[in-house]
């Protein structure tokens, strides 16, 4: 999931009794599946909701690039650069489809990403791992991008048009991330040597846990996704999610003749789901408050690039402005 | 500084089939934003033409004008071919 | 008669294997140099449309050298060409190896050598050599685009900020004197022009200066001294310093588990 933990700012759900007439109206569209769109009404903290939501993912695809940034210049083959190429390229739009679906709700690129910079906003915690192999390029296409798709397919039904349609075309464009990881990862494994099969079993063993963090905190700990479900901005829970993505990532792990470091992993006959071992959530806590091993660096990074790019976007306007009355013909 | 405007994008995905509204680019004047729209929105050969307009130049109807507007075409069927019965005779029109 | 006609084909087909390199090993090193880019873009816009222009690149290096490989037919492929040559082995213009530098420089590096590349690539889509005009006429589309791209930035920077313009100017100068080896012709390409298959520099040098001084006037920027001191010796092998560590940050996993399967 690319929004994690994601603040409703409601303390208790409001009861049918207690909304008024405008809530009244707008929680019955939602309960008959009517898409929510930009001129709508809205109770305030929806859109807030939305607007942190929205962003949040925006910002996880932008900040995705750098990790597959740090191994596009060292692809081992020229096939593997370019679908390294044509995805970064993909991440950088659908952070684009997703800003642009965020700035109906009335807020300004600029200054959502200025809160990126400034620490305001929050981006997934699973891009404040580091890629330490070309394994790595295979495991994120494959866990994180897996995971996310998991959460993006049910996102497709989200209640705010604009985000839902955007998630549509995300989906649709997402689904050869996820095989082209798998699909590195399979080729180390089956025709590649020693030390590249040990290479997939590292990424894996590093990846794993924080590619379920991304599914946000248990349940019980999780005191916004009540809100966001009434409203259908989430449409399911994260233990959900969580339970669905390794119910449907172990056998593709077991075809790739790798392990997961999780003694507790086995098969529930009884519940027909795997049953798996506790998630460090200290840690989860830790990365999201700043404290992961990449975090400083990847904003740092975001922030010197948009810094340092500001007299391009300005020289570029400087021109246009120059210019309006030819440009409008 | 200021921000750079932002366009509504339209596309026609074939020839022959109307321009559908994909999303919204920004861009400091419309040349920019038909490239920026050819990167972002036709990566996978979706479209054959491309159009932009300032986002602030569109004139949307208010939701709350929705009644006044939209229902009083839900009563007219006549406008609808359906409405009309044919003799089974005349079995296409 | 047989032996003086087998050593003319052979020096034929091996100065056609060291023009394919020529084409193909020039978008390999900008398309690498492009993808330094990922993720420190002035904008996100930019971020797609360096990468989508790096993608065309390296696609068409991938054509270039599995022709050059064919053409060989010493058991290389495009992968080995790319991964195992050392830098005095690499055919590129010095222009694509230059560092990225600020927007500016980078953008008038691709300028240049877009124009370039695009009229080169139309007197290609002529060549007598089939697979040579094949390839040509799928890649003039993309860099046709390129070339648009690239002179657009151009103009806005020269025509922009006062400090936009003194970054262009500076960058236009900068990377100047790389250009003039764009259209040296040495044997091997006056032999291959003369057969028909290569592209006649000395007819596209002209439509380049055009084409550069039209932009440059647009962008309000100084026409550098077209007479100045050229550098050459990239397409015969002797490179900048810069190509040595863009090669060993590409080739870095084939050198360290040669022959690996990924």
């Amino acid at each position: 999931m690319y929004a994690q933990m994601v603040d409703t700012g409601v303390k208790k759900i409001k009861t049918l009794e207690e909304m008024t007439q405008e809530e009244q109206a707008f929680q019955k569209k939602i309960d008959d599946e009517i898409k929510i769109e930009p001129k709508d009404w809205m109770p305030e903290k929806y859109r807030q909701t939305l607007i942190r939501q929205i962003s949040q993912h925006a910002h996880s695809e932008v900040v995705g690039m750098l990790p597959e940034g740090n191994w596009v210049t060292r692809a081992p083959t020229l096939k593997r650069k370019l679908q390294l190429m044509a995805k970064i390229q993909d991440e950088a739009g659908h952070g684009l489809y997703l800003y642009s679906a965020c700035e109906t709700l009335g807020v300004s690129r600029d200054d959502l990403v200025e809160d990126l910079h400034s620490g305001k906003a929050k981006y997934s915690s699973i891009f404040n791992y580091p890629t330490l192999n070309w394994a790595d390029m295979g495991a994120v296409g494959w866990l994180v991008d897996g995971a996310a798709i998991v959460n993006q397919v049910v996102l497709q039904r989200t209640s705010y048009g604009p985000y839902s349609r955007s998630m549509i075309r995300i989906c649709k464009e997402e689904s050869f991330h996820q095989r082209q990881g798998y699909e590195i990862l399979l080729t180390m494994m089956r025709e590649g040597n020693d030390a590249q099969k040990q290479m997939v079993q590292d990424a894996i063993d590093r990846l794993w846990w924080p590619s379920l963090m991304m599914f946000g905190p248990r349940d019980d700990d999780s005191p916004n996704s009540q809100q966001s479900l009434a409203w259908k901005i989430k449409r399911q829970s994260n233990d959900e999610l969580r339970q669905r993505f390794i119910d449907q990532t172990i056998p593709q792990l077991e075809v790739l003749g790798c392990t997961v470091p999780d003694p507790d992993l086995k098969w529930n006959e009884e519940t027909g789901h795997y049953d798996f071992g506790e998630i460090q959530w200290q840690e989860f806590y830790q990365v999201l408050k700043g404290n992961g091993p990449c975090n400083r660096d990847r904003i740092r990074t975001r922030k010197k690039a948009i810094d340092d790019g500001a007299w391009v976007r300005e020289a570029a306007l400087a021109h246009a402005e120059k210019h309006r009355d030819s440009n409008a013909a | 500084m200021k921000h750079w405007p932002l366009y509504e994008v339209f596309i026609r995905s074939k020839h022959g089939l109307s321009h559908k509204h994909v999303g919204s680019v920004h861009a400091t004047d419309a040349k920019m934003a038909i490239d920026n729209a050819r990167d972002l929105y036709t990566r996978r050969s979706e479209g054959v033409s491309i159009w932009v307009i300032p986002s602030s130049e569109i004139t949307a109807s208010i939701p709350g004008d929705k009644e006044a507007l939209f229902d009083p075409a839900e009563d007219k069927v006549y406008r609808h071919p359906s409405f009309y019965k044919l003799p089974a005779e005349v079995d296409q029109m | 008669m047989t032996i003086n006609m087998d050593t003319q084909s052979n020096s034929q087909s091996e100065a056609l294997y060291d023009y394919l390199l020529r084409l193909g090993d020039s978008p390999l090193i900008l398309g690498q140099r492009l993808c330094e880019w990922c993720g420190h873009a002035p904008a996100l816009e930019e971020e797609i449309a360096i990468m989508n222009i790096g993608l065309d690149l390296i696609g068409q290096c991938r054509n270039w050298l599995e022709l050059a490989a064919k053409t060989a037919d010493n058991g290389q492929d495009a992968d080995k060409l790319a991964f195992t040559r050392d830098a005095h082995q690499y055919r590129n213009l010095l222009i694509v190896e230059q560092p990225n530098g600020n927007f500016a420089d980078t953008m008038a590096r691709q300028y240049f050598y877009d124009a370039w590349h695009l009229f080169t690539l139309e007197a290609l889509c002529n060549s007598n050599n089939r697979d040579i005009a094949e390839i040509a006429a799928k890649a003039v589309k993309e860099v046709r685009y390129h070339l648009r791209r690239s002179r657009e930035w151009i103009i806005r920077l020269g025509d922009g900020t006062e400090l936009s313009q003194q970054r262009m100017q500076q960058a236009i100068d900068d990377i100047w004197m790389y250009t003039g080896e764009m259209f040296e012709m040495d044997d091997i390409e006056k032999t291959l022009v003369q057969e028909g298959c290569a592209a006649d520099q000395q007819q596209i040098k002209q439509r380049w200066l055009d084409e550069v001084a039209e932009t440059l006037a647009t962008a309000t920027i100084n026409h550098p001294d077209p007479d100045a001191y050229m550098q050459q010796g990239g397409k015969q092998g002797v490179h900048t310093e810069g190509l040595g560590f863009i090669l060993a940050e590409m080739q870095f996993l084939q050198r360290a588990y040669p022959n690996a399967t990924w």
